[in-house]
């Protein structure tokens, strides 16, 4: 080819996965095998499983830590762990849970899953999708970096100032933290930004907004809001870090800073992210249920806009972690009616869940039950909230138990159990294989029972008193059987969750073969092979309705969504763009090959930021040239991606 | 009517325009970096509120930003009209206009540089100070890498990279300048001339 080409009318055939058209899309889009193509690869459903097992990773070192605290909890006045060392772990609990797991695992399904329920071959930038993701493995090793250090960071996942300043906290671990947070930060925002535009951009033709599944509504709300927050922590650790080294003076009192500012601007994002963390996981939810209840997804519309709307009210409510903090009570009141506001849009959502299975008919598989427990789990955190949302309520709990009891209740209940249900749902799309429905059964009661008895009794404890982040207690207080109660069923919870890992590596190699669609459900994903390959789609789909698959079956024909028949694009790694609104073919859009640019650049910001935390200032230069050096070549404009018109020589 | 969706007539192929996911992209990334703007700026005013008087503790001068902020402002300009140059298909015009903006924003720099070596405090000095020089040091960083974007871009325009038909990084590199600049407006509301309407002040 000497010139590129410029405009191309698409060829549209019918074909399926069988079919020579689909073996000459596989020479074009797979990843070449052995190392080089792993280091490599961007391809969407690769990297969605890497975020998946890192983000268990991370789990499980997760949990670990908090097993060994509840051993020190289970009875007064224990001595397994000193002060210290309670500090650390509660710590490293909190931020691993949060940062490492709670957002990556959703990230995980999105990456794996967006593409195909939006009826693309890609994301809409595929080197920057592996780039977040070596971008989030490297800041999740960096934070345990600190271990290696005398310390590691001890004053709590939200970190407040003074007690994470300098003088009260030396030692390098709170360093760690401040520049693995605004590492992190790198990944998460590029990461939201690809999904955003994946959205805007590579929906399939004739979908239109209004009937993309619930779980891209999710997961679209909370990229928006991370846009919006995610700065605010990056910027708040980034101050941490030039108080502790280079003596400014932003949190420092004495010299004209405030401690408060570090709370104002950590749940700026704190709070935000809270249902960044949530949202994607209960368009889990909306589009899960509906296929165990053979019947679509009630109030679709009121979902969807609930959704939106949660996150918006969202950014109006950070104050409510710090009702008491001595604030002036305009400021209490007004962030105090916004926190019951917000309830509003999660009941809409719950009662559109309930709707939808009293008017359908539930198929009691363990996704099923994952779902149901999620909506229970979700209601009891649901009022916790609301109950801490009044301010003088509030007064009373903050700092306790209760508090505990309410964030596990809504991380535990609308993450990890979406996720699980989600696991199990999507197992056969992502391996090819069905897990063990037998051993879900147990997988699901042992979790719920251990979960309940493991926080629900904290409630208690936080009315009656028992502060958090005591490393023990003195006997006597009437603390000693809820904290053995919590322990048990902790360890039981914990016995859930292994069973669970037991049964994803049973049945990644014994399951029995799925097919395309194996639960008979409405969306794209399902409509190609399980495991999907390359290209994802053979011919580009058209869509007429919400539920692609169910047509024929709901009354929802006319016009018809066409799965066989559609565009080809098999001249080179090509995708179709549509309109943002209403999915009208717009341009053929080229799609990049894997690329090693992604990992150096993610060696080149590690680099970086050691060198900052070690103030190696040659290091750091270098570091920057590197990376500076790898974003030209990332970006160069190439004709192959039709992004210049320039001429091929030779 | 599916029919008509799946079936489109012939359609432009690769990175065009507004239709590049490039192009969203950009807008994406100036989202997040305006609200980290917001969030310096909210620092400024919170610590600004919290303080028992004397926050800023010497009238700004304008002798060299106000100059400075006309300069950037007017860089905006001249990249515009080099990119709506090459839409023509003009690439002598869009190499001059590459140039002249770098060396408009190259000044812009330094004479921010020496704004800051005249100051009679550094960044320690107290909690104005550091955020004053973190603000404005956030958006010399940005300034930096629009620098480097156009440097770039140049390079790629001198090359024959662009052309009247594909040229959708000179559009997104010049998204990214326009920002640079219009964000510098706020910083420099903020602490150049907020201070003179604020009455009461130390």
């Amino acid at each position: 080819m000497t010139t590129t080409e410029l405009t191309r009318e698409p060829e549209v055939i019918t074909a399926d996965y069988d079919s020579p058209s689909a073996r000459r899309l596989e020479k074009i889009w797979k990843t070449s095998p052995g190392l080089i193509g792993w280091l490599t690869s961007v391809d969407h459903k690769e990297i969605g499983k890497r975020y998946l097992v890192t983000a268990f990773a991370f789990l499980i070192i997760g949990g670990l830590e908090a097993l060994i605290m509840r051993l020190q909890l289970a009875r007064p006045e224990q001595h397994l762990l000193t002060a210290d060392q309670y500090n650390h772990l509660f710590t490293m609990h909190g931020l691993t849970m949060i940062f490492l797991y709670a957002l990556p695992i959703l990230s995980g399904f999105s990456n794996f899953l967006f593409p195909l329920l939006l009826g693309s071959r890609d994301m809409a930038f595929p080197r920057l999708n592996a780039f977040s993701y070596w971008a989030y493995l490297a800041a999740g090793i960096f934070l345990y970096l600190a271990l290696m250090h005398d310390r590691t960071p001890d004053a709590g996942w939200f970190n407040y100032t003074p007690y994470s300043l300098r003088q009260y906290d030396p030692g390098q671990g709170m360093d760690v933290y401040a520049l693995g947070m605004v590492l992190l930060g790198i990944s998460t925002t590029v990461g939201s930004v690809n999904f955003v535009v994946t959205l805007l951009q590579m929906k399939a033709p004739g979908m239109s907004i209004n009937r993309v599944p619930v779980i891209i509504w999710g997961t679209l709300t909370a990229s928006v809001g991370n846009l919006f927050a995610v700065p605010a922590v990056s910027l708040a650790f980034f101050m941490l870090w030039t108080d502790r080294n280079f003596d400014t003076h932003f949190f420092d009192a004495a010299h004209g800073g405030h401690p408060l500012l570090w709370q104002h601007l950590f749940w700026m994002f704190g709070h935000p992210w809270v249902y960044a963390i949530v949202l994607p996981a209960m368009g889990i939810v909306s589009d899960g249920l509906p296929i165990f209840c053979r019947r679509p997804l009630v109030g679709y519309t009121l979902v969807a806009m609930s959704t939106v709307l949660t996150m918006f009210i969202g950014f109006g409510v950070w104050v409510h972690h710090m009702f008491a903090t001595g604030l002036p009570p305009q400021s209490l009141s007004f962030f105090g009616a916004s926190s019951i506001v917000i309830v509003i849009p999660s009941g809409v959502a719950v009662f559109a869940w309930i709707a939808t299975i009293f008017t359908g008919r539930p198929v009691y598989t363990t996704a099923f039950l994952f779902f149901a427990g999620f909506i229970f789990l979700f209601t009891l955190g649901g009022v916790s909230g609301f109950m801490t949302a009044a301010v003088p309520v509030d007064w009373q709990l903050t700092d306790t138990y209760f508090v505990v009891a309410h964030l596990h209740y809504v991380l535990l209940g609308i993450n990890f159990f979406p996720v699980i249900a989600g696991i199990y749902m999507w197992f056969p799309k992502f391996t090819g294989r069905m897990m063990n429905e037998r051993m879900g059964k147990w997988n699901f009661w042992i979790m719920f029972v251990g979960f309940n008895l493991g926080f629900f009794p904290m409630h208690w404890l936080g009315l009656i008193g028992m502060p958090r982040r005591v490393y023990t207690y003195p006997t006597g207080m009437g603390w000693d059987l809820p904290n053995m109660i919590i322990s048990i069923g902790s360890f039981l919870f914990s016995a859930g969750i292994l069973l669970f890992f037991i049964n994803v590596f049973i049945s990644l190699r014994r399951g029995p073969k799925a097919g395309r669609n194996p639960w008979d459900a409405p969306t794209l994903e399902w409509s190609t092979p399980s495991p999907p390959p390359s290209f994802n789609f053979v011919v580009i789909p058209s869509i007429a309705t919400r539920h692609p698959l169910w047509e024929s079956r709901i009354g929802e024909s006319e016009g018809g969504s066409k799965l066989e028949e559609g565009m080809l694009l098999d001249n080179g790694k090509q995708t179709i763009s549509t309109t943002a609104l209403n999915g009208e073919p717009q341009v053929i859009l080229r799609m990049p090959e894997d690329s090693w640019a992604p990992l150096l650049m993610t060696l080149a910001l590690s680099a970086l930021f050691v060198g900052m935390l070690y103030h190696w200032w040659w290091f750091i230069l270098a570091a920057m040239a590197a990376s500076i050096g790898v974003t030209i070549a990332w970006l160069w404009p190439r004709a192959e991606l039709g992004q210049t018109a320039e001429e091929h020589h030779g | 009517m599916a029919e008509m969706v799946g079936r489109p007539g012939p359609l432009e192929m690769g990175s065009t325009g507004h239709k590049a996911s490039g192009w969203w992209g950009m807008w994406m990334m100036i989202f997040t970096e305006a609200s980290l703007f917001a969030y310096l700026l909210f620092s400024y005013a919170y610590l600004g509120m919290q303080s028992h008087g004397g926050w800023v503790p010497e009238m700004p001068k304008l002798q060299i930003a106000l100059p400075n902020t006309v300069l950037l402002l007017a860089s905006s300009l001249v990249l515009h009209w080099g990119e709506s140059g090459i839409k023509k298909g003009r690439k002598g015009r869009l190499v001059a206009a590459l140039a002249l903006t770098v060396v408009m924003g190259a000044v812009f720099a330094g004479l921010q540089g020496l704004e800051w070596h005249n100051k009679t405090y550094g960044p320690s000095a107290d909690a104005y100070a550091s955020t004053y020089y973190m603000t404005t040091g956030f958006h010399m960083a940005h300034v930096l890498g629009g620098l480097l974007m156009l440097s770039t871009l140049l390079v790629w325009a001198a090359m024959g990279k662009f052309d009247a038909r594909r040229h959708v990084a000179v559009s997104i590199g010049a998204l990214y300048w326009h920002f640079v600049d219009a964000v510098w407006l706020a910083v420099f509301a903020t602490f150049y001339v907020s201070p003179y309407l604020v009455s009461g002040h130390g």
